[in-house]
């Protein structure tokens, strides 16, 4: 069954993309299209696909989709690199983020622009700047720290497209409130978020859901009853912590 | 000049020596140091002290370099920094025209208990090649003295680099280590610094940056030896090699007693793909994205 809702002119149209490793399909024939302005939230087991999926919609090397398209915006985004994806209004927040030797926080939020101001992206992440702008991206910060200001990264660049992979991993519970407000301001500053996430209560604030499960789109549909089909694990392709379908 | 304002040769609070070739074109001193100099036709040779308990608070300038395509500035050097003073030299080295050239400089160095010193040298080298640099220096830090230093050469072309530092340290004293090179085209670098932890916690930090692109080459060996109880080392190698540039890292640690400690980490490659690809999905292209985190690590 396609779980995709048929709407017009989405602003990511996912139509039948395939990604295989070693003949095993990671992405198998997925469907999924996400509105302008809406928060799209994608639950799944481990092993699943949905890292799988931000790799290859954002263009990361050796994440080439075998088949399938991609329109984002109106425009085919297989062909291009990833900093002209990136330049359309698509980027991605990772789960662990990478450290820069020597690099400042001003210079990674500012990235060269004069015109940027990255002032109120850390504040929104609930960072001093006056502390950090002039820290260096290195071991000198915590994890927590490090996932802030990714998320600062990306409400400076104000995407159409916001590909956030489990934006609250390593945030403390009393911090989730937080990155629940950062990942509205997105949606506030017109823009919308696919929000990888095994959390529920983050899950919750999504427009919409899908569950992925063996690469596949199983279901669709409100926050809640996406996480009820998840919590239920009813899907017989895997015991809901790990999918393991194997295909005959 | 590199790191400096001209400006500073006028300024009776700084000391420094200005050098072309072989010839002082001007040098000063201040109260707590004392510098001997003599021109020889084959090199300059100085005597730099610190006198004991001394804290020359501005920076002692030392400007050497050949404003001419060809020919060979040596500099032979003795600093002696004696008990309990501080200094911090700042060493600009310009050959902005060289084309077949060399500097040489053989230093040796003594810091004396508690004392400091921080020497940083900066090279400035024009974008012809050819140019042969040999900066050779043995150092001992007297107990619980400091020594810094720190070497770059990011502007124009490397040449052919020699550096060969040996430290030796004693109880509770510490040495650090860093040297940036950015190296172009057929440039050529051979880096050797040795620390020996000679006394009880006794502490090395040797750090290397190095950034080869074209056909360059690097060869950068870190050795840390310790001999007591309590002596702490690292050596800290990175290369980013580009294009068809080769690159060797040749950590080698040697602890002598059961409660010394040195450690190392080396690498070598091109630049570190999630780094890149965090740059490319904000809108950087590859270039500017390289460009970006090469400065970090020089910086």
């Amino acid at each position: 069954m396609n779980w995709c809702v048929t709407m017009p002119n989405p602003l990511l149209n996912i139509h039948n993309l395939t990604f295989e490793v070693d003949q095993h399909p990671i992405l198998d024939r997925l469907d999924l299209a996400i509105e302008s302005k809406e928060i799209h939230a994608l639950l799944g087991a481990n092993g699943s696909g949905k890292t799988t999926l931000a790799y290859v919609l954002m263009g990361c090397e050796s994440y080439t989709p075998g088949a399938g398209t991609v329109l984002f915006d109106g425009t085919d985004l297989l062909p291009m690199k990833m900093h002209e994806r990136a330049r359309l209004g698509l980027t991605l927040a990772w789960q662990e983020p990478a450290r820069f030797e020597g690099v400042t926080v001003r210079e990674y939020l500012t990235l060269g622009k004069s015109d940027c101001d990255p002032e109120p992206a850390l504040r929104q992440v609930g960072l001093a700047p006056d502390r950090y702008l002039n820290r260096r991206m290195d071991k000198a910060l915590s994890g927590g720290e490090r996932h802030r200001i990714e998320l600062a990264s990306v409400l400076s660049m104000k995407p159409k497209l916001a590909i956030l992979d489990e934006p609250a991993a390593g945030i403390d519970m009393l911090s989730i409130n937080h990155i629940i407000d950062i990942i509205r301001a997105l949606k506030a500053d017109g823009g919308s978020v696919l929000l990888i996430t095994h959390q529920e209560e983050v899950a919750l604030i999504a427009d919409r859901a899908s569950q992925l499960c063996a690469g596949r789109i199983i279901f669709s549909g409100s926050p809640r009853e996406t996480v009820d089909h998840f919590r239920g694990r009813t899907c017989v392709r895997c015991d809901g912590e790990v999918c393991n379908y194997v295909r005959p | 000049m590199v790191g400096a304002e001209p400006s500073i040769l006028d300024d009776t609070r700084i000391a420094h020596v200005v050098a072309h070739g072989h010839h002082i074109l001007s040098h000063r001193t201040v109260p707590g140091l004392r510098v001997d100099l003599e021109e020889t036709p084959d090199a300059i040779i100085g005597k730099l002290i610190v006198e004991a308990g001394a804290q020359i608070t501005q920076p002692i300038h030392m400007c050497f370099g050949l404003a001419h395509p060809t020919g060979v500035q040596q500099i032979k050097i003795d600093v002696q920094i004696l008990e309990g003073a501080q200094a911090r030299v700042l060493s600009h080295c310009l050959f902005p025209f060289a084309q077949a050239a060399e500097h040489r400089m053989q230093a040796v160095m003594e810091i004396g208990p508690g004392a400091s010193l921080t020497y940083t040298e900066g090279h400035y080298h024009g974008p012809h090649g050819g140019m042969q640099v040999l900066p050779h220096a043995t150092i001992k830090i007297g107990k619980g003295a400091r020594y810094f230093s720190d070497f770059s050469l990011l502007s124009g072309s490397v040449g052919n680099l020699d550096i060969d530092y040996l430290v030796e340290v004693e109880e509770a004293g510490i040495a650090e280590l860093s040297a940036k090179i950015f190296a172009h085209k057929t440039d050529h670098i051979t880096l050797k610094e040795a620390v020996m932890l000679r006394g009880e916690r006794s502490r090395g930090l040797i750090k290397t940056r190095v950034v080869l692109e074209d056909q360059a080459q690097a060869e950068i060996t870190g050795i840390t030896e310790a001999y007591a109880k309590g002596a702490r080392g690292h050596v800290d190698c990175m290369e980013i090699v580009q294009g068809q540039a080769h690159a060797s890292a040749i950590p080698i640690v040697r602890v002598f007693h059961p409660e010394a400690k040195v450690t190392h980490e080396a690498a070598i490659g091109s630049v570190d793909k999630k780094e890149l690809e965090t740059l490319m999905a904000r809108g950087l292209s590859p270039e500017q994205a390289v460009e970006l985190i090469v400065s970090g690590i020089l910086r």
